[in-house]
């Protein structure tokens, strides 16, 4: 067997967490400590969602915001970090970078989602229509269609390293794509109706609501990286399972 | 390589133009689209008028989609890519010229199509220019980018329905900047601005496309 060459440690994190094996050891006494903070929280944030006063155009319904601004910011977040980490697998071949893109998409795909129910159930009451045509909501929509296409193309190749390739190309067009999407969307929108209707509710948000919005945003944040760990976690996993099951079947 | 180039390209002109009915089931589609229109909006003049032009790319992105298919997928599964490998072209230049074919032998067919179904739909006749115009470019991009979503879905199970999933998100600038000029010409205003906006976004797909597909195409076929 050849011998391979360890990289320098001035590499720094990436690469030492590229070792599937010290990224479990590493990452997995973390993992209890970030469900608790991500409860932890996510109570807190709740209950300043409620403590916190109403505003005084949209009454109650403002607190809708403190759920819907956060998995509307890490749905395009998660986005951001699978097309960097679509990068990485790609380009440098890095072992965990393809899991890790694997791992994020559907927890994005979940998140904008929820981006976009919460924002419909707070549009009924505050424009009387759960859908509007906005070009935000209509990128928002995109960018799930992106999420479910991605899934499906994973799901689909059965091949896992065909698949991650492709999956990787994938989320790099949409990277560059999805910003001319969203852009052509908003230049739509304002061609159709000239920002007439859209007048947004609160006129600046007051200190005593961007607290609780910033709890909720950290909430957000502990809970996604949790998940994604259990997720890339059981990745790792399951290609060891497969690796063994391929080699059993190879005896 | 530029006696290669031509000859990649008569050859799958020749394939699609003369086997399979290939731009006749395109148009055939592309008419039946049309068709559908008014017989599921009602017959009103007054309102297939005002959205004619819209209904129109709608039609166009669809029918354009539904040929992409068989743009490397007949190749793949005979091998036709390994030999093509063995010649002077490279791999992107390859799915390049592909795209640039099924363009000419589909897209510009459905292009030269579109004025007519345009105004049979019930839009002025003040449109038919920039329809066509527009058409071509936006035909362009159809095809590069659907380039991309058939690469991608070469050899996975339901590779028809996968495609249209992944390519349909980034029709999306096409569509908006092909309707949003009919309307521009429509209403007066100047249709320069969505113009340049779909000249370039035609030409981001010239560019992006042969990248992604070359890779995608390494990759089905290692």
């Amino acid at each position: 067997m050849p011998k391979i060459a360890k990289p320098p440690m001035s590499e720094g994190m990436i690469n030492f967490l590229a070792n599937p094996e010290r990224f479990t050891r590493v990452t997995r006494p973390l993992r209890s400590w970030l469900a608790g903070l991500a409860a932890l929280l996510l109570v807190w944030g709740l209950y300043l969602c409620f403590a916190s006063p109403e505003d005084y155009q949209q009454g109650d319904t403002v607190r809708i915001m403190y759920v819907h601004v956060p998995a509307a910011w890490l749905g395009l977040a998660i986005y951001g970090a699978m097309g960097l980490s679509s990068f990485f697998g790609l380009i440098f071949r890095h072992a965990l970078a393809d899991a890790a893109a694997k791992a994020l998409a559907p927890i994005g795909a979940v998140f904008t989602a929820l981006a976009l129910a919460t924002g419909s159930l707070w549009g009924m009451p505050m424009w009387g229509t759960p859908w509007q045509w906005d070009g935000r909501m209509t990128s928002e929509l995109v960018l799930l269609l992106f999420y479910i296409g991605y899934i499906a193309l994973h799901a689909s190749i059965e091949d896992e390293v065909r698949a991650a390739k492709s999956t990787a190309i994938l989320a790099m067009v949409g990277l560059v794509n999805l910003p001319i999407v969203h852009f052509s969307v908003q230049w739509w929108n304002s061609l159709h109706q000239g920002g007439s209707i859209f007048v947004k509710g609160g006129p600046t948000v007051g200190a005593e609501m961007l607290w609780p919005l910033f709890v909720m945003v950290g909430a957000y944040h502990a809970l996604t990286l949790w998940l994604f760990l259990i997720r890339l976690d059981s990745e790792i996993l399951a290609r060891k399972y497969r690796a063994l099951r391929a080699r059993l079947s190879f005896n | 390589m530029i006696r290669a180039s031509f000859a990649l390209i008569r050859r799958d002109l020749g394939l699609s133009l003369t086997r399979g009915g290939g731009p006749l089931l395109s148009v055939g589609f592309y008419l039946t689209l049309m068709a559908m229109i008014p017989l599921s909006l009602g017959p009103d003049q007054a309102v297939l008028s005002r959205i004619a032009a819209g209904l129109t790319w709608l039609c166009l992105a669809l029918s354009s989609l539904l040929s992409l298919e068989r743009l490397f997928e007949r190749d793949y599964e005979d091998a036709v890519f390994d030999t093509l490998r063995l010649g002077p072209l490279p791999l992107e230049l390859i799915a390049l010229l592909k795209c640039l074919s099924q363009w000419l032998g589909t897209g510009v067919i459905l292009s030269l199509m579109t004025p007519v179904v345009m105004i049979i739909l019930g839009a002025p006749m003040s449109l038919a220019l920039m329809g066509l115009v527009s058409a071509f470019l936006g035909s362009l991009s159809f095809a590069l980018i659907g380039g991309i979503g058939a690469s991608l879905a070469l050899g996975s199970r339901k590779g028809g329905v996968l495609m249209a999933l992944l390519v349909l998100p980034f029709y999306v600038p096409p569509v908006i900047f092909g309707a949003g000029l009919m309307q521009a010409v429509q209403t007066g205003a100047s249709p320069l601005q969505a113009l340049a906006f779909l000249s370039a976004y035609a030409l981001f797909a010239l560019a992006l496309g042969p990248v992604a597909m070359g890779a995608a195409l390494r990759s089905a076929l290692s």
